[in-house]
């Protein structure tokens, strides 16, 4: 299959940009929160997922969508979002609070919403699909090729949600696409303890859809699989599942004092950093120069900051705010 | 006199420590949920509970409430004694058919002939910028439909006896726990979620209020995280020179409506403080007991405090304008001593 460069491009500033967003992130996180841990504490309390290892899907996927696209996503959607191009500032902005942010400050880091780019997330686990599934059966009825992507994780694929929305999609032939990221553990729960099946791909044939897997967090995989998919969705071949086997370096949250698994687990996993991956392989592959690499590296580095910045700078809405928005 | 060793726990440490009990005590009684087993519960529910007793007796399950919850209700009408977990309260939009529907239901239409001794658990409560979805207590929302004992307790020893009670308990019981009353070291810290708990096994009766503080002047009833913002109120009243009577609830269903009633007949005033939303809640029940058993006792309208009808919102000084706290129990209980 043709691979473009500037498709590999993108996605490689994409990942790193998501990889420098989520550093950030753990560092802002941590202010006010030492000596002592406490969750709601600092400028940015409450939980935060981070998914740092987990670039490569939303890259590979969002390299094909358009604006028109719709991407629902779960309560780690940082990833998802910088790749389907929400605001950046704003989305910063919500995370701290900010009244500039895309929710003035009412959603938080699992409840981003930027209808500008038809991207949504939420907290509760496996309930973006029938979101996504709705925007499929919009899409068809009003006769466009847009298409809708759901990103959960592999412990969202045993909500009945996931089993219900794929029967609609594959009976009514939409164009939704579940993405399911394998990053071996729901919480403490590896997959291997919640889940009957070695890989998610499988359960396609209970629905007589595509099913896709992507190994060991492959970027060049991901868009392959994930263009064909599309393909397939936008030309109303119906709905798929692709799952991809990837890893979170990080806790389920921050500060998660991962019990449950070995230490060791990240520092192998790092030695395979997809990130790295994709460098050397634009880098060997396809000759693009240090220079240019190291430009996106940049670029996407002062976006991040800017983001940041704004968000720092921005104010707090006032608290009266709290009893606006209930009703539009 | 003699002197009782003081034992101190931690709310999720006494509350594991009732479940240990009565799972040595009775080979029915086992626990299923999300992260309950290695992880020991996201709020240490089941803390040590898996080392004890194994995958065999505390099953993690996959992401699936409606099935493990229900599953749960056809494990107790076999007579066995499950505890199950609903992580956070928020997560009973997948499950609530289970719940509602069957959990509550089955025992009534089966004519009382199908027991149901399960006890579902679950956190709930705010106030750590945990958004609309994860920070509700949604006290009212299970208390409203019957067939459920919905409990509440505010303190380590209440936790331990009410949970032994509900375990034991032939009837579903909700069992809700405070997050910030569990003693978390990575939460607020709070002397309150740290209390005497005796080591031995003990109940505590469910629907039997407590009352927390003795005093003439008005009657503030709370439940959990408002019983100790009311105490602290009380503190502060008392330097003005009133005297605040303080209700911990301790149990929704069954609502002791005696101690309430009690109360106001005299201290003639009622402030009533919830977590959860203000409409259709708690604070409304309360009331509605007032006016329809004491109003003439009343020498003021009732007051209430509660979430202004608004999703919990994520931003720091959003959800601290919505939430009860001290200081807004403090002013309110002043104007209403003063009317
Ligand atoms: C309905 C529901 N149940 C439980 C939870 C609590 N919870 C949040 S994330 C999570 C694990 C999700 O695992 P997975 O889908 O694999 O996503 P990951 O966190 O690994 O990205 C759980 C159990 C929730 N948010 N919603
Ligand atoms: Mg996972």
């Amino acid at each position: 299959m043709a691979i473009s460069k500037d498709h590999l491009l993108w996605m490689y500033e994409t990942m790193y940009k998501i990889r420098c967003y989520e550093d950030k992130m753990a560092e802002a996180y941590a202010e006010g929160k030492s000596p002592v841990f406490n969750i709601g504490a600092g400028p940015v309390p409450g939980e935060m997922h981070l998914a740092t290892g987990q670039e490569p899907a939303a890259a590979g996927m969002c390299v094909h969508l358009k604006k028109e696209d719709t991407v629902t996503a779960p309560h780690r959607p940082h990833h998802h979002a910088i790749a389907k191009g929400v605001d950046l500032n704003r989305m910063t902005a919500e995370i701290f609070g900010k009244a500039t942010g895309l929710g003035k400050g009412k959603g938080g880091h699992m409840h981003l919403f930027d209808p500008d780019v038809k991207f949504s997330c939420g907290g509760i686990v496996g309930a973006g699909i029938p979101h996504a599934l709705g925007a499929a059966l919009a899409a068809k009825k009003r006769g466009t090729d847009w298409v809708a992507v759901a990103f959960i994780g592999e412990g969202a694929a045993n909500q009945g949600a996931f089993h219900e929305s794929l029967n609609m999609a594959a009976l009514w032939k939409l164009p939704l696409i579940v993405v399911i990221e394998n990053n071996q553990y729901g919480i403490s729960v590896p997959k291997t303890a919640s889940t009957a099946v070695p890989s998610n791909d499988v359960r396609a044939a209970a629905y007589g859809i595509k099913g896709y897997y992507v190994k060991d967090n492959d970027p060049i995989d991901m868009y392959n699989v994930s263009k064909e998919a599309v393909e397939r969705a936008r030309t109303g071949q119906g709905p798929s599942i692709i799952e991809i086997e990837t890893y979170r370096y990080l806790g389920h949250f921050q500060g998660d004092p991962e019990v449950y698994r070995d230490k060791n687990e990240v520092t192998l996993l790092r030695q395979k950093d997809p990130i790295i991956r994709l460098r050397n392989y634009l880098l060997n592959e396809c000759g693009v120069t240090e220079e240019t690499i190291a430009q996106l590296e940049n670029k996407a580095t002062f976006e991040v900051d800017q983001a940041y910045a704004f968000a720092r700078e921005s104010d707090y809405p006032k608290p009266e705010e709290a009893l606006e928005d209930v009703f539009v | 006199m003699q002197q009782t060793k003081q034992r101190l726990l931690t709310g999720n440490k006494a509350l594991a420590e009732a479940i240990r009990l009565e799972m040595e005590r009775d080979p029915n009684v086992f626990v299923m949920g999300e992260d309950v087993g290695v992880y020991g519960g996201i709020f240490g529910a089941t803390e040590g509970l898996f080392q004890k007793f194994g995958p065999e007796r505390v099953i993690d399950t996959p992401i699936s409430e409606t099935a493990f919850i229900g599953a749960a209700i056809g494990a107790a009408a076999e007579g066995m004694r499950p505890i199950v977990e609903l992580m956070f309260v928020d997560f009973f939009g997948v499950c609530m058919d289970q719940i509602y529907n069957h959990m509550a239901k089955i025992p009534y239409m089966s004519g009382g002939r199908v027991k149901l001794p399960m006890v579902l658990m679950t956190a709930v409560g705010g106030g750590y910028s945990d958004a609309a979805q994860h920070s509700q207590t949604l006290y009212a929302t299970f208390a409203h439909l019957p067939g459920m004992k919905v409990v509440a307790p505010s303190t380590p020893y209440d936790l331990k006896g009410m949970m032994i009670s509900a375990i034991r308990d032939d009837n579903p019981v909700v069992f809700m726990f405070h997050k910030t009353l569990q003693g978390l070291g990575w939460m607020d810290q709070l002397d309150a979620s740290i209390g005497h708990v005796p080591e031995e096994a003990y109940t505590v009766p469910l629907g039997k209020a407590n009352i927390v503080r003795e005093g003439t002047d008005i009657t503030i009833v709370g439940i959990q995280m408002t019983v100790h913002q009311a105490l602290e109120a009380a503190k502060r009243l008392e330097q003005q020179g009133i005297q605040a009577e303080v209700i911990d609830l301790r149990s929704l269903v069954p609502l002791d409506k005696e101690t309430i009633i009690q109360s106001v007949k005299k201290t003639h005033r009622l402030l009533v403080v919830d977590e959860d939303y203000l409409s259709y809640g708690m604070t409304a029940e309360i009331a509605a007991i007032a006016a329809e058993h004491c109003l003439y006792d009343l020498e003021a309208p009732v007051k209430r405090i509660a979430v202004p009808d608004v999703p919990i919102p994520y931003s720091r000084p959003l959800e601290q304008f919505v939430l009860p706290n001290a200081d807004k129990i403090f002013r309110e209980a002043i104007q209403l001593v003063n009317e």
